[in-house]
């Protein structure tokens, strides 16, 4: 199962294993992870589940749709280059070791 | 020990609250409790996901159980406070056991608003709001064929839209002129009633419904007051929602349309806050005494009520927001459209692409959007520092609106306007 490596804002890393399909928010929640909030649930409304993504794996992400680039306007923590919404990050095998980075606020 | 904090309510409302204390760092006891028998879930894929089966029971938690542990949060579901003893600051249950607390926060929701017709208590009529609601809907769903819904608002256009891309005939009935009428302009309102129409849902506005027809216990259509008949097998019935009052009322405590709290969203006594839909509150962007039933508006004002609790002050000042997700279509709206006196149209119907501005004397109050998301979110920003845009830039599809907004965002920084 590819893993993703949930990094927090004070630096510590957590491991998790992640099925393909299943997205980075919600392997986040399901596994513990402090860090992400997720308000809305995954629906692109809010930007409480906003990752900075490792510049190594960032070109491998299907690039984002309008909607996401939108409410990365309103992140709590500005965007920066590599910034996505971790509910639009959907896990497949060329994924495997995803670094995200999470903002120290998310809202 | 100390009693810590209690929280009845087991919605996004009351979860946040929980979740946001330790966050904030509070380090005193956490008790969560709710009459539901599920652990805090969502509830608007309920009405959209969860019954087209791409939602499950488990995906729609708020957080997994162990979360709970991991945090300190005493959670007890299936239990149903009764009263408030607040001078021994004290919760009796329905169970007879009883809680202390040093802060109270009532998180306690809504409950359907019933149809007072005959015929509304037949097997076969349906209402929406909890998990167990929409796990009986979904089942009757598998075997129904003709479906009335009652009330063309988000609820029921929603389970409209459910029902008929699970292929069942469909027929919407609203007892106001147009959709969604109370919140949206017309433009929005005919954009859904065409979006409707065009997938084979019939629509009917200014129609009341005056008996709910059955044979042996079951309904089996619905008798307008214009003797129209709608055979139906499932009758879904969205016509909004009641704050639950009573046991904050029972306790002395000022109700209005909504359990009455300030600006710091306490109530008349001190060491009690309520909030989410329960809650009565000023709302800036409303500029009146609100009651907003949305995620938002539960989310925000828990992390409002925890930061109170840990002692962080300030004023409750979030921007509302909304979303409702019929079809492929999602409509956002953000602040307060109530008491506009315009509004003026970016984009068009034929583009599929269309925000409605709402201002009040050129001042914005309100957007809401279809399939223009930026607009949506530079509108948060706008509304949210209290800066406007003019009508006419608006609906000048050549002004960048994010440049002018932070444009306006600097002018006003350096002048110090707020």
């Amino acid at each position: 199962m590819p893993k993703v490596i949930y990094v927090s804002s004070a630096g510590d890393s957590h491991e998790v294993d992640v099925p393909v399909g299943t997205t980075v928010m919600s392997a986040a929640l399901q596994n513990g992870i402090d860090g992400i909030v997720a308000e809305c649930g995954g629906v692109c409304m809010c930007s409480t589940c906003h990752v900075f993504v490792d510049e190594k794996y960032f070109d491998k992400l299907p690039p984002a749709q309008d909607t996401e680039e939108a409410v990365l306007e309103i992140s709590a923590e500005e965007r920066q280059p590599t910034s996505r919404l971790s509910c639009q990050i959907k896990m497949t095998d060329a994924l495997d070791g995803l670094i995200v980075r999470m903002p120290a606020k998310q809202r | 020990m100390p009693a810590g904090t209690l929280i009845i309510g087991t919605g996004q409302a009351g979860f946040g609250v929980a979740a946001s204390l330790r966050s904030e760092g509070y380090q005193e006891p956490v008790t969560l409790l709710g009459d539901e028998l599920h652990i805090p879930y969502q509830r608007p894929p309920l009405s959209k996901n969860f019954l087209l089966g791409k939602e499950s029971r488990e995906s729609i938690e708020l957080r997994p159980q162990a979360f709970y542990l991991s945090h300190h949060i005493q959670l007890l579901v299936g239990e149903r406070a009764v009263s408030i003893d607040r001078a021994a600051r004290r919760v009796d249950l329905a169970s007879l056991a009883a809680l202390p607390y040093e802060k109270l926060v009532l998180a306690v929701g809504a409950r359907n608003r019933l149809l007072p017709v005959p015929g509304a208590e037949l097997d076969g009529v349906l209402y929406l709001r909890s998990l167990d609601e929409a796990v009986a809907i979904k089942q009757r769903l598998e075997s129904a064929t003709e479906i009335v819904v009652i009330g063309g608002g988000f609820i029921g256009l929603e389970l409209a839209a459910v029902a008929r891309s699970l292929g069942k005939s469909v027929t919407v009935l609203e007892t106001l002129p147009r959709l969604m009428s109370r919140v949206v302009a017309p433009v929005i309102s005919d954009f859904f009633q065409q979006l409707h129409t065009s997938r084979g849902v019939t629509i009917l506005c200014s129609r009341a419904v005056s008996e709910i027809a059955g044979s042996r216990g079951k309904a089996t259509g619905v008798q307008l007051s214009d003797a129209t008949f709608l055979p139906a097998d499932l009758v879904l019935i969205g016509i909004g929602v009641m704050p639950n009052l009573e046991l904050a009322r029972d306790a002395g405590l000022a109700v209005a349309n909504g359990i009455a709290v300030d600006q710091n969203l306490q109530t008349t006594d001190r060491n009690i806050f309520a909030i989410g839909d329960c809650a009565e509150h000023p709302n800036p962007f409303a500029g009146a005494r609100i009651r907003l039933e949305s995620v938002q508006n539960a989310a925000d004002q828990a992390q409002h009520a925890a930061r109170q609790i840990v002692g962080r002050p300030g004023g409750y000042r979030a921007v509302p927001w909304f979303w409702t997700d019929q079809y492929d279509i999602q409509l956002q709206m953000a602040g307060i459209s109530q008491g506009h006196d315009r509004t003026v149209t970016r984009g068009n119907r034929e583009s599929n692409k269309l925000s409605v501005f709402y201002f009040q004397q050129n001042r914005l109050l309100a957007i809401d959007s279809i399939n223009r998301p930026l607009d949506h979110m530079i509108g948060r920003k706008l509304i949210g520092a209290g800066i406007s845009v003019t009508p006419e830039q608006a609906a000048d599809e050549s002004v960048d609106l994010k440049k002018l907004a932070k444009a306006l965002g600097q002018q006003a920084s350096e002048s110090g306007v707020h």
